[in-house]
């Protein structure tokens, strides 16, 4: 049977304009090969900046930006689609290949409805009749599983959910039945139980209609229950190819090897849990304008040990994080520390009571002033908390950048020469500087590449062992939970849902949410998505 | 900084506002005759004595665009440098106070847009005494909204960046936070709406000078040039293009400068940038 | 529908909020406000709901309540600022060398010894229905001097928006068809020394050159009741195109601007990845979203023509407001300074407002409520 897609020897580069010196030629991608065959899923994995979107791209022979192709083939049915003219490429997209884009919110245009969009590429190449289209809609919105699948399309795209609108999209690639269909990180935007519907409806869809597939993640676990095959790739270039079973299974290369074992460190919670040095009592928050975000939350933290909050978009976890450090003052409740009530707002409180209480946030590069070094960033608290200066600044400063894996060659540096993990760093050397009792961890590592936050993770656990610190963890990922936390809050919609110690909160018998939680993140298994839909559908049965 | 990453549209507008200034501090000394002395015949042609002619009283008129480049340079530069202290001064106040006091300020700053500048400028010089510290004090006070409603949004741009959020975590003051945290960020964009700030204020002299509102006869100042010599234009007497041209050409050149200011600027979001 | 309970909470509500119930207060104007006072209560819940049934209507009678609320507040600005600001008219009007009976006289005639509030009454009662009292300088009738000059710089406005506005649009166009390319660049180069020069030097470059030198054109641009439209026309040929060069560059950068915007959006991308020509991509996907930005500049810039026609008018001596307004500054006849530099601001607040409400009216987020 011969290949639908076969890409040969790709070559693609771009021309980078930095500010005061002359443009320069940037390699993307380079020797990538691959065939795909027809109804089959390809999932192409790598970590930001690896080439997976340019590379997807390219089998509509589409560069963003000033991306351009230079070298190699892309063959869909034998025909080499980067030597058409603009007429011919325009006949393959949108008819033989579609695309599925991350940010469905922004990839629909929001002047037209949605079923009209949904079917124009397949009106405008002469695919079907507009009766036919709209049948073709009805039924994969059906498939897809929408909400009033007769009316959807009548909606505009701001009136719908994410999710939704990320299956609208997918409904708009599929409509005119294409033969391939680029995914491009379709469920990275969304909530994680959001995600496994996606994911799901996604899969479904593919199945039914027969179409090949690329699947464009940074997610091994997501792509392990879509494709079959999956291709790692890094810095542009393929570091390993083979089936699904063999990359999850047995990788060859230590970067897949590295990827796949990620996040499985787990550790055991501390035995005694005693000697509490965070207590939360019956707190209540609202927004300036009257939006209430926190619904009676009390939780407690001991001394040397780690609470991880766990909640999706919009559960209040940051909020929470914000009344604690007294951002937002709470309207009820109240918070203790070692023993004695802090006062609400960040005005009232003393330099002492905020130097033990320090933050790290999940975007480092807004985190640091971008026109101050290393030296000022770190050496900062240490002035102001403890009137250091001179050499016995820099000397300390040193120190903290040897306890965070750094050393003092970072000294005169600024962030944006530093790469996402390293400025990570630096921003827990700031907040160690401050010898903080408690560090308030916002999501740190989920806007870190796996092998990266991976090494974060670590820093911190070791910095924990070292300093007897104690962590307030914010995060989405059940895995991370796993491996670090002693105590687990689990939020949704500004309530405490669950609270207590790691091996409790994370074994049954479970309420309804925490279940739904835990059962929606995925796993690096082959057939976790079918086993979980599997049960949810005997389940239901059983209701 | 790099000298060769400035183009040359930019060398060309640094190059015709050193000439101004240079022209502006010693005007005695390059001016060929006296601001006010008359020198000659009535509009004579250029050539001669007289480089580029002379004006509607027989003065020299290179003379006079030399010196009116020092009061047009000064009156426009001391209202740009009010208008813009007073703008930051205020707008970074609300934006770093917020609540109440950003409520009041925006909403005034709001009102006193809801005029254009220049009805403004002309219902309230109706009514003031004609002096120069007047004028110059009325022409800050009505550019300073424009600095404020951009220098308010440059500041709370970076007052939510989280760098900020961190320092008020560690109890800096406000001070610390204002010029140590937001200022060193906004720089690049409010030197580009200072260029733009006075390339208006040159404008906006030169207009209101011309409707005969601004610098009072006989000093020399180049929107009044055109103004004297306006009356030559309908016999074919170029008097009055001259010093139009020169406010032009200036404006031009605080332009080119800005425009590179703020394309250098955007590519460096998000970068590091030594300026 | 009472008008009470629904333009009174826009008033209160937001952004007019600290301007408008001052403003009325001191007016004492049957006020608007007063009645959202009194049903405050019933009145916000009424509009709370109104505005989550009605987004669209809620916020465009937002934005026309704000525009009341500013032409009351810049009203009092204007009468009211000038009181405060030092210098006393009669002096001014008699000259320094006045005896103070003269003085004395002179304030009474021009009703300057009753206290200032009931002077602003009276001149914003009369404002309202058109009435703006009389000018020092001449004696007349102020609003029958306005109403002919009124109409004579509108005429003027009128014709140099009607060959900016499209021409604007058309290059702004071609400068993004050919973005980055020599006819961008070299639109942006000439655009950007446009933007520098001053109306006056426009004017008489213009003068010198198709008045003087080829003599195509007249000057002065006079023009009187008996002239028939085709002489009208031809007189303000020099004005109009003056004024067309002045608003031409901003409009046209903002235009690219706005467009360019539309383009590099993710849903223009989706539009070229189903295979869409460019002229279907432009027509359907672009266009509907770049109409918005695009209306709101023009917008923008007819205000700004509206100031710009006060320099035309001094250059080329054509009989309208601004000239008139210039002049009564010189002499200082406030009435006549009150009376333009209101109806001036007035013009200015409408054409924003309505930048506004079609900016409103063209967002899909706004016209679809969920």
């Amino acid at each position: 049977m011969p290949d639908l897609l076969s890409v040969k020897n790709l070559k693609i580069e771009a021309t980078s304009y930095p500010p005061g010196e002359p443009p320069k030629v940037v390699t993307l991608v380079e020797g990538v090969s691959f065939n795909l065959e027809k109804g089959k899923v390809l999932g192409l994995i790598g970590e930001s900046g690896a080439g997976k979107s340019t590379i997807g791209l390219s089998a509509l022979a589409y560069g963003r930006g000033g991306v351009r192709i230079t070298g190699g083939e892309v063959l869909l049915n034998g025909r080499d689609i980067l030597k058409l003219d603009r007429g011919g490429i325009n006949s393959v997209r949108g008819c033989h290949v579609c695309y599925v884009a991350q940010s469905a919110a922004a990839a629909f245009n929001p002047a037209h409805k949605l079923g009209d969009q949904v079917i124009e590429a397949s009106l405008r190449h002469g695919i079907m009749s507009k009766e036919d289209a709209k049948k073709r809609a009805l039924y994969l919105f059906r498939v897809l599983g929408l909400p009033n699948p007769e009316s959807f399309g009548e909606r505009y795209p701001h009136q719908v959910s994410g999710g939704q609108l990320q299956r609208a999209m997918t409904a708009m690639a599929l409509c005119p039945n294409p033969e391939l269909i680029v995914f491009d990180e379709p469920t990275t935007a969304l909530d994680v139980t959001t995600q496994i519907d996606v994911l799901a409806a996604i899969k479904h869809a593919i199945e039914e209609t027969h179409t090949a597939a690329l699947y464009i993640t940074h997610d091994l676990a997501v792509v392990a229950q879509i494709s079959d095959d999956i291709m790692v790739l890094r810095h542009g270039k393929t570091v390993e190819y083979g089936t699904t079973k063999q990359v999850i299974e047995a990788p060859k290369e230590d970067y897949t090897r590295a990827l796949v074992s990620v996040r499985q460190t787990k550790r055991d919670e501390a035995s005694d849990q005693s000697g509490t040095l965070l207590k939360i009592d019956h707190v209540h928050a609202a927004y300036g304008n009257g939006f209430k975000v926190l619904h009676d939350v009390s939780m407690h933290l001991s001394k040397g040990q780690t609470l991880a909050i766990v909640g999706e978009s919009g559960s209040g976890k940051s909020t929470l994080a914000r009344v604690i450090t007294g951002l937002l003052p709470p309207t009820e409740g109240r918070i203790t520390f070692d023993g004695k009530e802090l006062p609400k707002a960040l005005k009232g409180r003393t330099n002492e009571e905020l130097r033990r209480i320090q933050m790290i946030y999940q975007m480092a590069d807004t985190a640091m002033n971008p026109r101050q070094t290393v030296r000022d960033i770190v050496g900062r608290p240490l002035s102001f908390y403890f009137g250091m200066h001179g050499g016995k600044k820099t000397e300390r400063v040193g120190e903290l950048l040897d306890q965070i894996e750094m050393g003092s060659r970072f000294l005169d540096r600024y962030p944006a020469e530093l790469s996402g993990g390293q400025k990570q760093r630096v921003a827990i050397a700031r907040a160690l500087a401050a010898r903080p009792e408690l560090i308030l961890c916002d999501e740190p590592t989920s806007a870190l590449d796996p092998l990266v936050a991976e090494g974060i993770l670590n820093l911190l656990m070791k910095l924990q062992e070292e300093t007897a610190v104690s962590y307030v963890f914010i995060t989405h990922d059940i895995a991370i939970v796993r491996a670090i936390a002693d105590s687990v809050a689990v939020m949704h919609r500004g309530r405490l849902v669950r609270f207590g110690p790691k091996s409790k909160v994370l074994s049954p018998p479970f309420d309804d949410y925490t279940d739904l939680l835990l059962k929606s993140v995925p796993e690096m298994e082959i057939g976790w998505l079918e086993r979980v839909l599997k049960t949810r559908r005997m389940e239901s049965a059983g209701n | 900084m790099n000298l060769r990453s400035i183009p040359i549209s930019a060398w060309i507008g640094i190059a015709g506002i050193a000439l101004a200034i240079v022209c502006a501090l010693f005007a005695p000394f390059l001016a060929p005759f006296g601001e006010r002395d008359v020198v000659g015949e009535i509009w004579m042609p250029a050539g001669g004595d007289f480089l580029l002619g002379t004006d509607n009283l027989g003065r020299d008129l290179l003379s006079r665009l030399i010196y009116g480049a020092r009061t047009t340079i000064f009156v426009a530069l001391a209202a740009t440098l009010i208008s813009f202290a007073l703008g930051m001064i205020l707008s970074f106040t609300a934006a770093v106070t917020g609540g109440f006091v950003d409520q009041l300020f925006s909403r005034f700053n709001d009102l006193m847009m809801a005029v254009p500048t220049l009805i403004f400028a002309l219902v309230v010089l109706a009514v003031l005494p004609q002096h120069l510290w007047i004028l110059i004090l009325v022409m800050a006070v009505l550019d300073s909204t424009r600095v404020f409603r951009i220098g308010r949004a440059v500041a709370l741009d970076v007052a939510v960046m989280e760098f900020v959020e961190a320092a008020r975590l560690r109890g800096e003051g406000s001070l610390w936070i204002i010029f140590r945290e937001i200022l060193p960020n906004t720089l690049s964009p409010l030197l580009a709406e200072f260029g733009l700030r006075f390339a208006f204020s040159i404008l906006f002299l030169s207009t209101l000078s011309f409707l005969g509102l601004g610098i009072q006869p006989p000093a020399a100042d180049w929107g009044g040039m055109v103004k004297d010599n306006k009356d030559g234009i309908i016999f074919g007497i170029s008097a009055a293009l001259v010093p139009g041209a020169a406010i032009a050409t200036l404006a031009i050149c605080v332009n080119l400068v800005v425009d590179w200011l703020m394309k250098r600027t955007s590519s460096l979001k998000g970068g590091r940038g030594d300026a | 529908m009472e008008s009470g309970p629904i333009t009174g909470p826009v008033l209160t509500d937001g952004v007019a909020g600290e301007t408008v119930p001052r403003s009325a207060d001191l007016s004492g104007v049957p006020a608007k406000p007063n009645p959202a006072a009194a049903t405050g209560e019933i009145g916000g819940t009424f509009w709370r709901r109104f505005v989550l049934r009605r987004p669209l209507v809620a916020l465009i009678l937002q934005r026309l309540g704000l525009s009341v609320g500013l032409l009351f507040a810049v009203s009092l600005m204007i009468f009211g600022g000038i009181e405060a600001l030092p210098g006393d008219f009669a002096t001014t009007y008699l000259g320094q060398s006045a005896t103070p009976q003269a003085v004395e006289n002179i304030r009474k005639d021009l009703g300057l010894d009753r206290p200032w509030s009931e002077r602003y009454l009276s001149w914003l009662g009369g404002a309202v229905k058109g009435d703006f009292g009389t000018s020092w300088a001449s004696k007349n009738s102020v609003s029958e001097q306005i109403g002919n000059r009124l109409g004579n710089s509108l005429f003027l406005a009128f014709f140099a928006a009607l060959i900016s506005v499209p021409l604007a649009v058309g290059l702004g166009m071609l400068a993004v068809q050919f973005r980055n390319r020599l006819p961008d660049k070299i639109i942006n180069v000439i655009s950007l020394a446009a933007i520098s020069l001053p109306e006056f030097f426009i004017g008489y470059l213009l003068i010198m050159f198709f008045a003087v030198q080829l003599g195509v054109a007249t000057f002065p641009a006079t023009v009187y009741d008996s002239m028939t439209l085709s002489e009208r026309l031809s007189a303000i040929a020099l004005p109009v195109a003056t004024l067309v060069l002045v608003v031409l560059a901003h409009m046209m950068r903002m235009t690219r601007a706005a467009i360019l915007n539309v383009m590099s959006s993710a849903y223009v991308e989706t539009a070229e990845l189903k295979g869409l020509g460019t002229f279907r991509i432009i027509a359907r996907h672009a266009a509907p979203n770049a109409v918005a930005p695009v209306i709101n500049v023009i917008a923008l810039n007819l205000a700004y023509l509206v100031v710009g026609v006060v320099v035309v008018e001094v250059v080329f001596v054509y009989p309208g407001m601004g000239q008139y307004m210039v002049d009564a500054v010189t002499v200082r006849d406030m009435p006549v300074v009150q009376a333009c530099g209101l109806i001036f601001a007035a013009f200015y607040i409408f054409l924003n407002m309505a930048a506004d409400i079609l900016a409103i009216l063209a967002n899909p987020r706004l016209r679809h409520p969920r």
